[in-house]
């Protein structure tokens, strides 16, 4: 069964606002085109667990280190302190933290995947984000498998955990660089949002880099940007269009189309047998 | 008696300073001597500038990151670096003043120092950018940086940000790209690196600069995932309550330590850095200089492992 994200994603009701076109399309529709507007192509952000079924095989995604939760190493508090907002996001969304990460199959290939979900605190990245992504690179490389991130971002780094996630731009960022030298295909997908610390650490460092038509993607948010220049910003500005235009992409692809493309890369791509890799911990 | 406020204290000082001035010039005119009633205010001076030192919240500090009159990365090199043969530009499309490299000595010591430059004038602000480097400054740091690996030269980063340039261009050349690219190749660089925040750590843009063997910083220096404004603004909704923001991050040299995020402290002189730039710039030589040798005798490739599981065993979270 696919679950729906209720928030802003997705009102209650037969039908829902397209964010693209502002046209009212039937929910059942969208639902059965990957969630994506039948009129204008627009693509809906998706529930995590609902994006890793719409893209490996059935039944094939096997979940790891799904325990970890986040700690609170500064005391945290601002209007509310950390751990309570962890515990009202964690019974938001049902999730314990906002990446997901295991090993799974597309087209009966293998692979490592990762996926962080914006509706989770902004999909920033914490201890438990930094280290489920250094995780699933050094298991890619263990067993020679192609390696998936797709980032869904608009925190980029979590605050609340301070000094602490800045530094896991440098720890994710220094495992995927062990796990490209050991030779390993890493495919980065970035779906809208994609911002912040994520977008300047292991989201970005990939062998190819794809992204969803229309995801905002950029290292400061666009308000931010408004705020320091006072002036508006051109259209199309941080979208996946705007990128591959200015080169930081290795394609576009359509939600519908994500699985083909992903299992032909790899196929063009991965080699059966890796250079033997040593994985240091 | 109320206990008096941080910047009642600043001007007192201030106001002692100006007396201390004015009698020496005083005396200087007339020849008459002066020298029990300055020696009064010096010690007076001195009692001031400690309780001052003892009193100051994080926002405080940040503040004091921030002092116009801080030295910046160029007053470093100036003061600290021999021979200094500046080398500019990316060799692909400009040459960022927000970030300085080049070669020099400390002693017998070749090195390559790399730092973020803020500017002092209101113009050389603007041609800084304010010390916000663009990602072409990012390509800069890390052309020099694979030069300096080439000739087996270490590497001394000297951190002052507020953060990377927030602007339209940046994004059009990659602004994220480029910063991650460095901390990718700065975690394997087969050179050592010592980072050294002097000022404002300012997250991603501090962290381009800021992948290494040896982490010190300046006594009142400050590193931090986002400003305090910044943090305020998101989670307050009001960027006038950076002070607590400050506060909840937990950004000083002290807490860092405590963490250990950083390996050291470097102490500055007394009222900060700012009130005496040359004893701030020996200290921070004999640091280097200290860094240098420690690391020095270790060889490369556990240097690099190091590295490695330094930034792979960063962070707390449980398992249950």
């Amino acid at each position: 069964m696919v679950f729906f994200r209720k928030k802003k994603d997705m009102p209650d009701g037969l039908w829902t606002r397209c964010d693209g076109c502002k046209g009212m399309v039937y929910k059942k529709i969208v639902e059965e085109r990957m969630y994506v507007c039948p009129e204008c192509n627009y693509h809906f952000r998706v529930f995590s667990r609902d994006r890793l079924k719409l893209l490996l095989d059935e039944n094939s995604f096997e979940e790891m280190w799904d325990n970890m939760v986040p700690c609170d190493p500064l005391n945290f508090k601002d209007r509310i302190t950390y751990p309570e907002r962890v515990a009202a996001e964690q019974q938001k969304t049902g999730l314990k933290e906002a990446a997901i990460v295991g090993k799974g199959k597309i087209n009966g290939k293998e692979l490592m995947i990762g996926i962080t979900d914006s509706s989770f605190i902004m999909g920033s990245m914490g201890a438990v984000v930094g280290e489920k992504i250094a995780r699933a690179a050094e298991k890619a490389c263990e067993l020679q498998l192609p390696l998936i991130i797709i980032s869904g971002s608009g925190g980029g780094a979590r605050m609340q955990e301070g000094v602490f996630s800045l530094m896991q731009m440098a720890k994710t960022s220094a495992a995927i660089a062990r796990f490209r030298e050991a030779g390993g295909l890493y495919i980065s997908i970035l779906t809208d949002p994609s911002l912040g610390g994520v977008m300047a650490s292991f989201a970005s460092l990939a062998d190819i880099m794809i992204a969803e038509p229309k995801a905002l993607i950029g290292f400061a948010g666009p308000r931010v940007i408004q705020e320091t220049i006072r002036r508006s910003l051109p259209k199309g500005f941080q979208t996946a269009e705007f990128l591959l235009e200015h080169g930081f992409l290795d394609m576009i692809v359509h939600r519908q189309d994500m699985k083909e493309e992903l299992s032909r890369l790899i196929d063009y791509l991965q080699q059966t047998k890796n250079v033997p890799c040593e994985v240091q911990v | 008696m109320t206990e008096k406020t941080v910047t009642e204290l600043e001007n007192s000082i201030l106001e002692i300073e100006h007396r201390i001035e004015d009698l020496e010039n005083a005396s200087l005119k007339d020849n008459c001597d002066r020298s029990v009633e300055i020696k009064y205010l010096r010690e007076k001076h001195e009692r001031l500038q400690e309780k001052l030192c003892s009193k100051l919240t994080p926002y405080d500090i940040v503040k004091i990151a921030r002092h116009p009159l801080r030295p910046l990365t160029a007053d470093y090199v100036n003061m600290m670096i021999d021979d200094f043969v500046e080398l500019h530009g990316d060799k692909r499309f400009g040459d960022d003043k927000a970030i300085i490299c080049g070669l020099g000595r400390i002693g017998q010591e070749r090195l390559l120092v790399i730092g973020q430059q803020k500017g002092k004038s209101t113009k050389e602000r603007i041609a800084c950018n304010f010390g916000m480097p663009n990602p072409e400054g990012y390509r800069k740091a890390l052309q020099k940086m694979k030069l300096a690996e080439k000739f087996h030269l270490p590497i001394v980063t000297l951190i002052d940000t507020p953060g990377a340039n927030p602007d339209i261009g940046a994004e059009e050349r990659g602004q994220a790209y480029a910063i991650a690219e460095n901390i990718y190749e700065m975690c394997r660089l087969k050179t050592p690196i010592i980072n050294i925040v002097i000022g404002e750590g300012g997250s991603g843009g501090a962290l381009g600069i800021g992948i290494g063997d040896k982490f010190a910083i300046l006594e009142y220096a400050y590193y931090s995932v986002i400003s305090p404004e910044g943090c305020a603004a998101i989670l307050w909704k009001n960027s006038e309550n950076a002070p607590e923001a400050s506060e909840s991050l937990r950004l000083t040299a002290k807490d860092l330590l405590k963490f250990g995020v950083v390996d050291e402290i470097i102490s500055e002189p007394l009222g900060a850095a700012h009130k005496s730039p040359k004893a701030m710039a020996n200290t921070l030589k004999s640091y280097i200089l200290k860094y240098l040798e420690e690391i020095k005798s270790t060889p490369i490739d556990i240097l690099i492992e190091n590295r490695y599981n330094k930034y792979r065993n960063i962070g707390k979270y449980l398992e249950c």
